[in-house]
């Protein structure tokens, strides 16, 4: 008899259709993705499977866990069956702990809640679950004590405390770095194979789940288009959308080739460091380096990928090229001028460099009409375009970005992630600047959308001479739109070379780890 | 539709209405003394009955409107001019020494009790509207500078924030043109509270007498008359305290109601 049995769930909040028909069936020991764009209804999906739909939804069908139906099971019955008939595992490990509680009293509140025990007796076997699922460090600890990854295991033993029959995992390991996600990704694996549970998880990265599941369902607008077992479906794809999906996961584009420049940015010998606070009152005040010692160069219109995992200063050294911040040690130049220059910007360098950051939602003012927005560095110009000339700016740096002129009358929130993002473009390339830092643009992007901001970057290049220092955690993303690449560990540059020669034979033992944890697409066959 | 706001706004609008009316008609003079027709009950011709100079209350009622609004309108003025900048050069300067020095002033008008430095200023100064209002303002200037620095605080680690450094804007660039038109709803609501807070500390001004003097009309004056005569006239303290009441409450539930209605996260949980 099957698990999880799902059948015509259809969902609506207040009024507006959210999912459609959608249905799934699963059996013990089986790990089962579902996977699409944001928006596609995945979450909902999951939420509807634990009784956690949001006020105002109204959902019918049938959600058969182990034959109770979840739409037609109260609310108090629902209570009992969380955490002990099934568990859930959130994207967020941070939020999803009480900062104020140590790790293992959180996971025996799971086995106290639903199981007469002592108290001593939930504690000794919260502190096993956390050793289970390979937590090394005492269970007295708070989650503040911990790293993501750590955390992360924290509530994956809270979600398998009482041995639940269905764990859902709502994309457990997006918020990680790879190499914390493979140990993740092995784990969930291992114990779903230890105790014969049903594994659910949701996730957008079409890489993790040909690495895991062993079967799949592909949704697009509240519906299911395509679902079957992990290898079929990979090697006979049906639907146009799946093909779509994956194409657009492995994208690659075509850059053109890079002259060979002059120098231009001039990075010797930086440290950074910054204070942390005083362990004791009156003690003297520590200080963290978050940059060693770096030292690279960009040409004219090289293109420069800089890769590494969180909190190994990428942020840190951006802020430090772009002159926002002093550095403690080493100089940064910019066509032989430094960058910092006390309280007064030099505006001469200043308009040589812009930057797009990562998140859409938060790099525009919301309360400025676009015309406003991408026309913000004319600030750093001595003589700014006025009227005419300003409007044919405007409308330039739009038709550059693939946006209409219409769309400068209008705010920010009328346009979607990717398209802010070409905003965030246009905004950068209005002043011709010589470089142009990308901070983990693409990272916060829907797989399609990501391939057409990444082609738009090359055509871009295309049309001229563009040098960019482009930051990611995402290795596939960096080894397609850079010549030169720099792999960061911990506030160093490790490892820098041709990104071809660097990705193809890795030199620096965390160069290695980094390329071999990032899961990988496998080859697609598309059904003819 | 949003219940509190309109009803705060209707009674808000309701008391406005009535102090501009003041400026040109009112029943009747409220400076001249009728005593043969004193503390009357609301009839025909005093509709809200006379007080204890035979003065008509629904007149006085307007005057004291007119006053209660100007005090709280340039107190509540004096609080977001002073405050609202220093707040936003304690969050550009984060951290720094004026950011402390800013701060800690806050806190020094903030630990003494508003009210009875209120009355210290206007015995020290002389009992006038004038010095009630520079008493009050003072109070309003560290809620605004305290809520401006923490709205403004988490604005400026946004990467928009970010951009508009990395176009060389200055500090202070930055806070009017990106952080101020982010913060305006707050402190709308903000103002709305203080405002009603500053005609309570009018009428508890006027009420022992610091406040506006005779012949200025005032709620706070008028309950103190009024208090001897509560058993024989209850209306003469009734009615102004009514006033006081319902202008407050209407204040408040505008307050309430603009920030449901303006703030965003709000208004989605709500749906």
């Amino acid at each position: 008899m099957s698990l999880l049995a799902i059948k015509d769930l259809c969902v609506s909040i207040n009024g507006t259709a959210i999912l459609q028909d959608v249905g799934l069936s699963m059996t013990h020991g089986e790990v089962v993705a579902i996977t699409g764009e944001s928006g596609s209804g995945k979450s909902m999906t999951a939420l509807a499977t634990m009784g956690l739909l949001p006020r105002g939804a109204a959902a019918a069908g049938r959600i058969a866990l182990d034959g109770t139906d979840i739409l037609r099971t109260s609310e108090a019955d629902l209570c009992q069956m969380r955490g002990n008939a099934m568990g859930m595992v959130f994207q967020e490990p941070m939020t999803a702990l009480n900062p104020v509680q140590t790790i293992g009293a959180q996971v025996a509140e799971t086995i106290l809640i639903h199981e007469r025990t002592t108290k001593a007796e939930a504690h000794a076997r919260a502190a096993s679950m956390l050793a289970r699922v390979g937590l090394r460090v005492s269970p007295t600890r708070y989650p503040h004590e911990l790293s993501g990854g750590q955390r992360q295991r924290v509530v994956i033993a809270m979600a398998i405390a009482l041995h639940p029959r269905l764990l859902i995992a709502d994309e457990p390991t997006t918020a990680l770095d790879v190499t914390t996600q493979a140990r993740i990704l092995d784990l969930l694996r291992e114990l779903v194979d230890e105790f014969d549970m049903g594994l659910l998880i949701i996730t957008h990265d079409l890489a993790v789940v040909a690495d895991v599941a062993d079967g799949i369902v592909v949704m697009q607008k509240g519906r299911v288009v395509e679902a079957g077992a992990t290898q079929d479906l990979l090697t006979n794809m049906r639907h146009p959308y799946t093909k779509a999906l994956f194409e657009a996961s492995a994208h690659a584009v075509c850059l053109p080739e890079a002259g060979p420049g002059t120098p231009m940015l001039d990075v010797r010998a930086v440290v950074r460091d910054y204070p942390v606070t005083r362990p004791r009152p009156l003690g003297p005040r520590p200080v963290f380096r978050a940059l060693h010692d770096i030292t690279f160069a960009i040409n004219q219109g090289e293109r420069v990928g800089l890769v590494g995992e969180s909190g190994c200063g990428k942020s840190t050294l951006t802020r430090a090229i772009l002159g926002l911040e002093d550095v403690q040690g080493g100089e940064i130049r910019l066509d032989g001028q430094p960058v910092f220059t006390g309280k007064r910007p030099n505006l001469a360098v200043r308009r040589k460099m812009q930057v797009v950051f990562q998140d859409p939602y938060s790099s525009f003012n919301p309360r400025h009409r676009v015309e406003r927005l991408i026309t913000e560095p004319f600030h750093l110009l001595d003589r700014p375009p006025a009227g005419q000339a300003r409007k044919a700016a405007i409308a330039r740096a739009l038709g550059d970005v693939g946006l209409s002129q219409e769309d400068a009358g209008k705010y920010i929130h009328e346009f979607s992630g990717g398209q802010r993002q070409r905003i965030a473009i246009a905004r950068a390339l209005i002043v011709e600047p010589e470089l142009i830092i990308f901070d983990e643009a693409v990272s916060a992007l829907d797989v399609s959308v990501r391939a057409q901001v990444l082609d738009l970057i090359a055509e871009l290049c295309r049309k001229r001479p563009l040098a960019y220092l482009f930051i990611s955690h995402d290795l596939s993303v960096v080894r397609s739109v850079t010549d030169r690449v720099m792999v960061m560990q911990a506030g160093k540059i490790v490892e820098q070379g041709e990104t071809e020669a660097v990705f193809a034979d890795p030199q620096h033992p965390y160069t290695q780890s980094l390329i071999a944890a990032a899961p990988q697409l496998p080859q697609i066959g598309v059904a003819v | 539709m949003n219940r509190n706001l309109i009803i705060g706004a209707v009674l808000t609008s309701i008391f406005v209405a009535l102090a501009v009316v003041s400026f040109v008609w009112t029943p009747h003079d409220i400076e001249a003394l009728d005593i043969a027709n004193r503390l009357r009950g609301p009839g025909a011709t005093n509709l809200l009955g006379t007080d204890h100079f035979g003065r008509d209350i629904l007149s006085m009622i307007m005057m004291g409107a007119r006053t209660s609004i100007a005090v709280a309108v340039v107190a509540v003025g004096i609080g977001m001019a002073l405050g609202i900048p220093l707040g936003l050069l304690a969050a550009a300067r984060h951290g720094s020494l004026l950011d402390e020095v800013v701060m800690r002033g806050n806190d020094l008008v903030f630990a003494f009790p508003s009210l009875v430095i209120a009355i210290l200023i206007t015995a020290v100064f002389g009992a006038s509207a004038v010095n009630a209002i520079i008493a009050i303002g003072i109070f309003n200037i560290p809620v605004f500078a305290r809520l401006t620095r923490g709205a403004a605080l988490p604005l400026w680690e946004r990467d928009f924030i970010l951009a508009a450094r990395v176009c060389g804007k200055s500090a202070a660039r930055i806070s009017v043109e990106h952080i101020l038109p982010n913060i305006t709803n707050l402190m709308i609501v903000q103002g709305t509270i203080q405002f009603s807070l500053g005609i309570l500390a009018e009428a508890a001004l006027s009420y022992i007498g610091l406040g506006a003097q005779p012949p200025t009309a005032s709620w706070g004056r008028m309950l103190a008359d009024a208090q001897t005569l509560v058993s024989i006239a209850p209306h003469t303290a009734l009615v102004p305290g009514f006033a006081i009441l319902l202008m407050v409450l209407g204040l408040n539930l505008m307050g309430d109601g603009l920030r449901d209605w303006l703030d965003p996260r709000i208004r989605v949980t709500r749906v």
